[in-house]
């Protein structure tokens, strides 16, 4: 077998391979997690450091320090509405997935229905949730919902369209292959179109992780403006109105830590998800 | 080399080629097979062969002659536009369609990428709902069969070339088919894995029971492989000419350099530019 000696690093790796390649892979991810931490803490310092030489208001830029003790002090309320954001936004990218990925294998199976409905999902989502959002929460009379609603329209279109795309992008061959097989309908989902979508899913879902948190923001914002509470956008209006800019900056700040989060946690699940198969996980040297 | 699990087949190099299409009742017959693609292109015009059982038949034409056109037909991918193709020997279903018993292989390796090699064999019985353990066994048989035991969990991205066309066969010949198309199967291959492929190719039509339909657009390759060469010319496609090698079964490196092969691959070479020329 000369094709079979020539053969792969993959599957059989020797013990001492292993935790040298562990070693290598850990070098090389490190500059990956100190260069911006670096670039992070110099822009802090410069921050601090310039607000105090030059005598600036706290309710005009509050130093980093200042947002930080801010934080903690205000932890008690901050985190209520932290966790009010938190839920919505998950509860619409779970809502976004479920409906998206069915109404995607429903327009795989019938290209009528495809036709039909996909040029109402483009408007759903170009429509500007900011002009919609008012409406909605007058017509919903519980604010926890009307938020989930806005939320979710924002995350489902790239899962609607991405899903889409990769259920109908399974090789043509194995179509046939399948065909030639007698597959039924359902097995040509389960073992084929499916599978071949996932990594199309996978990048819907990261764009949807950050837009279902857009979505949250900007629905509180204009339910906040309405004056009904909730959560940390409600914060930034409310510390607006109470000119305590420093928790503003708290609670944007716990806004953006949310999304980074949302994002680094969706990528782990794509890589985990793909490691094994798919190009855009795989590592190559040339 | 390749572990081959089952014997070889009757090593007296003497035995005569087994006659086309006598022994029993034919596999597949055409007649006067048709297609016309919705374009208004004419693929494939009035095309008649019989395939009888354990025939290893090349289909050998320039491209665009229809070749695989009708093997897509015969693997009933897209019916023709007229004339009929039967199967004498299978069973029928209520609906009049033939249990054609047969496997596909393409021109790609065609694996699913998401799945490990022994999954990839699998497929075919895992589409048929066999037991578990039954498929795992045979789709581990396969994978030995074709000289790639030991490589059951590797990812097609993991395997070259010429292993991922293996798995391939594998697939093909776990459901244990009467008939086994392919189609240019090892045209993108290197020519080094390419010969490779070949022999263990025609040690494992030897050893099992299947015909073997094969397009190619090798000269050198048809005659290698095959008891007879239909040589087809293009547009329309249709059959030119039926030469038979008649040369002896095993075949290995020295028919390869043989003065008999010379001659055929000449006659057979000279017959398709009679097809290119037509």
């Amino acid at each position: 077998m000369n094709d079979a000696a020539i053969a792969v690093a993959g599957p059989v790796v020797k013990p001492a391979r292993a935790a040298a390649r562990r070693d290598a892979a850990i070098a090389q991810a490190l500059p990956r997690i100190l260069a911006p931490v670096a670039i992070g803490v110099i822009t802090l310092l410069l921050w601090e450091i310039t607000v105090h030489v030059r005598g600036i208001e706290p309710y005009i830029l509050p130093s980093p320090l200042l947002i930080a003790q801010t934080l903690i002090a205000n932890w008690g309320s901050l985190q209520v509405s932290l966790w009010v954001t938190l839920q919505t936004t998950a509860l619409a990218l779970i809502v976004a997935v479920v409906l998206g990925v069915s109404l995607a294998i429903l327009f795989t199976q019938s290209k009528w229905v495809e036709l039909s409905f996909f040029p109402y999902a483009v408007i759903l989502q170009v429509t500007p949730i900011v002009a919609i959002a008012p409406l909605i929460i007058i017509w919903v009379n519980d604010t926890r919902i009307a938020l989930l609603i806005c939320a979710w329209i924002v995350a489902f279109f790239p899962i609607l369209s991405n899903t889409t795309l990769g259920l109908n992008s399974a090789d043509h061959n194995l179509l046939n292959l399948f065909q030639l097989y007698g597959a039924s309908r359902f097995q040509m989902l389960r073992f084929l179109r499916l599978p071949a979508a996932m990594p199309y899913f996978l990048g819907g879902l990261r764009i949807s992780g950050g837009l279902a948190l857009i979505g949250a923001v900007v629905a509180e914002f204009v339910a906040g403006t309405g004056g009904q509470a909730s959560g940390l956008a409600y914060r930034i209006l409310e510390s607006g109105y109470q000119l305590q800019i420093p928790k503003m900056f708290a609670a944007l700040f716990l806004i953006s830590l949310s999304g980074v989060c949302i994002f680094l946690v969706l990528t782990l699940v794509s890589h985990l998800v793909l490691r094994r198969w798919h190009e855009s996980a795989i590592r190559r040297e040339n | 080399m390749i572990g081959l699990a089952a014997p070889m087949p009757a090593a007296d190099s003497g035995a005569p080629p087994l006659p086309t299409a006598t022994k029993g009742r034919p596999i597949v017959t055409l007649r006067g097979v048709e297609k016309q693609f919705s374009n208004g292109t004419l693929a494939v015009e009035d095309f008649n062969a019989v395939v009888g059982a354990h025939e290893f038949v090349s289909l050998l034409g320039p491209s665009g002659c229809g070749k695989s056109t009708v093997l897509r037909m015969i693997a009933g991918l897209g019916a023709p536009t007229s004339g009929e193709i039967d199967w004498p020997s299978a069973d029928h279903d209520v609906a009049g369609e033939p249990r054609r018993d047969l496997s596909f292989v393409f021109q790609e390796p065609t694996l699913m990428p998401w799945a490990t090699a022994i999954r990839n064999v699998m497929l075919p019985l895992r589409l048929a709902r066999t037991a578990r353990s039954e498929m795992q066994d045979r789709a581990a048989e396969a994978l030995a069969l074709v000289g790639l035991g030991g490589f059951e969990n590797a990812y097609p991205r993991e395997l070259s070339g010429g292993m991922k066309m293996r798995v391939s066969i594998a697939r093909a010949i776990v459901t244990r088919p009467r008939i086994l198309l392919m189609d240019e199967p090892f045209a993108a291959l290197d020519e080094i894995t390419r010969f490779k492929l070949n022999n263990d190719l025609l040690e494992l039509w030897g050893a099992q029971s299947w015909t073997v339909i094969f397009v190619t657009h090798s000269v050198f390759e048809s005659v290698y492989l095959s008891q007879r060469i239909v040589v087809m010319a293009a547009r329309p496609g249709r059959v030119i000419s039926e030469i038979a090698i008649t040369a002896p079964y095993p075949r290995d490196e020295s028919f390869r350099t043989s003065p008999i092969y010379n001659d055929h691959c000449r006659a057979v070479s000279a017959e398709l530019h009679r097809a290119m020329a037509a």
